[in-house]
């Protein structure tokens, strides 16, 4: 990956996967990662492939991350924050059964 | 925000821009909104922000944006970024999220100017992370000054091209071009050069690009067929067939790309009418002369309403502001007339050379219609080729059935990268036009919302009578 001289570079530090990742300030979640070789963001919801950013323009949604705990954030229309944590999304959502009836609990059926 | 305004604009490209500005120097109320961080749009995508330092890189086409986005911010136009537009109603209310608030609002009069997206280049491999559309390179470049050393360029078109020559200008090696224009296009377009001669600076440009790339030995490979994409996990090779023999080149990055089409999904899922253009092979509004759509008060201005470039959508987004502030009783009909004038003749010079470049890079039919039963057509679902002609095989009359066959085209991106591929696979095993198949039908929240944004929506009771 290279970078091009830009009018500006305010160093920032995020996270991805755990690991600490340098980006810039006004980089997309999905520039930074790239930047630093990641192509691998998620596993599809059907057969567990691996993908990537492919439109970087909000359209594809193919670039699907965890973001502070958020899923289904589109890493090329999330600009980087200092101290973001990104995480890759792995296959479908689960959606824990449990965690729905605990929420319940206390209403009437 | 307000709840209300004379006019809302969606999308700030060149087009929802000019249309902005015009309506604010006449006294309208006007909102723009737009999904990105800066306006621009994707063709002036960054220009008022942090751009690249050496200006040589990505030309002086890019800069003109410049021009539009300072005149946007001299102007009284409430530009709102960051804002995704899910709705458009045909009583022109809209609902748009931003910062995970959602929220409805309502305009006399409503201009969509989307823009366009990269057409679908369905082959095998094309989901595979490390091949990305060309335009996706040049957001890259533009809005973080990021470019990826020895990636192979496939496909057709100008901005195939011109993002070539920027990586040449850049200094990043490429490792190969594989151009994939039908030899016979040549032909067909020169029937449309009489045309295009007014801009013959265009072409030259085009033709310029090509030659530089190829004399500073950057290997620019024509007549290339049977694209396939390489790997397991990741993309690691291009196979490709040149006049009947076979060749192979290793590669990590692939930037594909077939031409632009019109962003229709707003338009469509307002219920305004579309026709299939043969020459574009694209959906597109239809419009009248002042870019109003079939329904009255939505105007689709810019390259959302068919593919004209960005000094087209600027004209035309000025000719569609003059055509609202009318409709608003702002400007009588003479005054419309007289102020559209001399951009409406500058839209049809504009205009005049796409006929040629509609025939020049018309996209062959095997990057449309995959061969390989095996092709993803449905990135989000993971339907194949296959699976839609057998769907077909089974009866299927259209791309609507064909959700309750297969789920094509129902995940999140809305069918924008399968619509196409799939009107003409169904058009082709049943052997129709494809302008007999419709269209994917689209309906609100056309980009996907929160739960949680729609609930606390503050909706008055007739609103959600209407549901």
């Amino acid at each position: 990956m290279r970078r091009i001289e830009r009018e500006d570079a305010v160093q920032i530090t995020i996270e991805f996967e755990g690991q600490p990742v340098t980006a810039q300030e006004g980089d997309t979640v999905a520039a930074a990662l790239l930047r630093a070789g990641q192509w691998t963001f998620r596993t599809t919801a059907v057969n567990g492939r691996a993908r990537g950013p492919f439109c970087m323009m909000g359209v594809c949604f193919d670039c699907l991350v965890e973001i502070d705990g958020l899923a289904n954030s589109q890493a090329c229309m999330t600009n980087v924050q200092a101290g973001m944590r990104i995480k890759r999304q792995q296959g479908a959502n689960d959606i824990s059964l449990g965690a729905v009836a605990d929420s319940d609990e206390g209403t009437a059926p | 925000m307000r709840d209300h305004y004379d006019i809302a604009i969606i999308g700030a490209g060149p087009a929802g821009m000019t249309a902005a500005t015009v309506a604010d120097k006449h006294g309208a109320s006007v909102l723009l909104l737009d999904e990105q961080p800066e306006a621009g749009g994707q063709i002036y995508r960054a220009v008022g922000g942090q751009t690249i330092k050496d200006k040589n890189i990505l030309g002086p086409d890019y800069y003109i944006g410049h021009e539009l986005v300072s005149e946007l911010d001299g102007s009284g136009v409430e530009y709102i970024n960051g804002a995704t537009v899910w709705q458009v109603s045909e009583d022109l209310e809209i609902g748009v999220s931003k910062d995970g608030a959602a929220r409805l609002i309502n305009a006399d009069q409503v201009i969509i100017a989307t823009g366009a997206q990269e057409r679908p280049f369905p082959v095998p491999g094309w989901t595979l992370p490390g091949v990305m559309n060309a335009g996706g390179a040049q957001v890259l470049l533009k809005s973080s000054g990021v470019a990826v050393p020895d990636a192979v360029f496939i496909g057709t078109g100008p901005l195939l091209y011109m993002i070539a020559y920027q990586y040449l200008i850049a200094g990043v090696p490429i490792r190969a071009i594989l151009d994939t224009t039908p030899p016979g296009n040549r032909l067909r377009a020169m029937a449309h050069l009489p045309g295009a001669l007014g801009k013959l600076g265009a072409l030259r440009k085009g033709q310029r690009w090509i030659k530089r790339l190829r004399a500073e030995g950057f290997p620019f490979i024509k007549e290339v067929e049977g694209i396939k994409l390489m790997g397991e996990d990741a993309v690691s090779g291009v196979e490709y067939r040149r006049r009947g023999q076979s060749w192979q080149i290793e590669a990590n990055t692939v930037f594909l790309h077939q031409g632009i089409v019109p962003n229709v999904n707003l338009a469509m899922s307002a219920g305004c009418a579309h026709r299939w253009n043969e020459a574009q092979l694209c959906w597109h509004a239809k419009t009248d002369t002042w870019a109003e759509s079939s329904i009255p008060g939505i105007a689709i201005a810019g390259d959302g309403g068919g593919i004209g470039g960005a000094r087209a959508a600027e004209l035309l987004g000025r000719i569609a502001g003059y055509g609202a502030l009318h409709r608003l009783g702002r400007i009588d009909e003479t005054e419309r007339n007289r102020l559209a004038q001399p951009f409406r003749r500058a839209h049809a010079n504009e205009m005049a050379i796409r006929p040629f470049l509609d025939a020049m890079f018309r996209p062959a039919r095997q990057f449309r219609i995959p061969e390989d039963d095996s092709t993803t057509v449905c990135r989000c679902e993971e339907v194949s080729a296959g699976k839609v002609r057998e769907a077909v095989d089974l009866g299927c009359l259209g791309p609507n059935q064909l959700k309750s066959f297969s789920r094509c085209g129902m995940g999140p991106c809305q069918g924008r990268f399968c619509g196409l591929t799939v009107n003409e696979i169904i058009a082709d095993v049943r052997g129709v036009p494809a302008a007999e198949i419709n269209a994917m039908r689209l309906r609100p929240p056309v980009k996907p919302l929160m739960l949680g944004e729609l609930a606390d929506l503050d909706l008055q009771p007739e609103q959600t009578a209407r549901g």
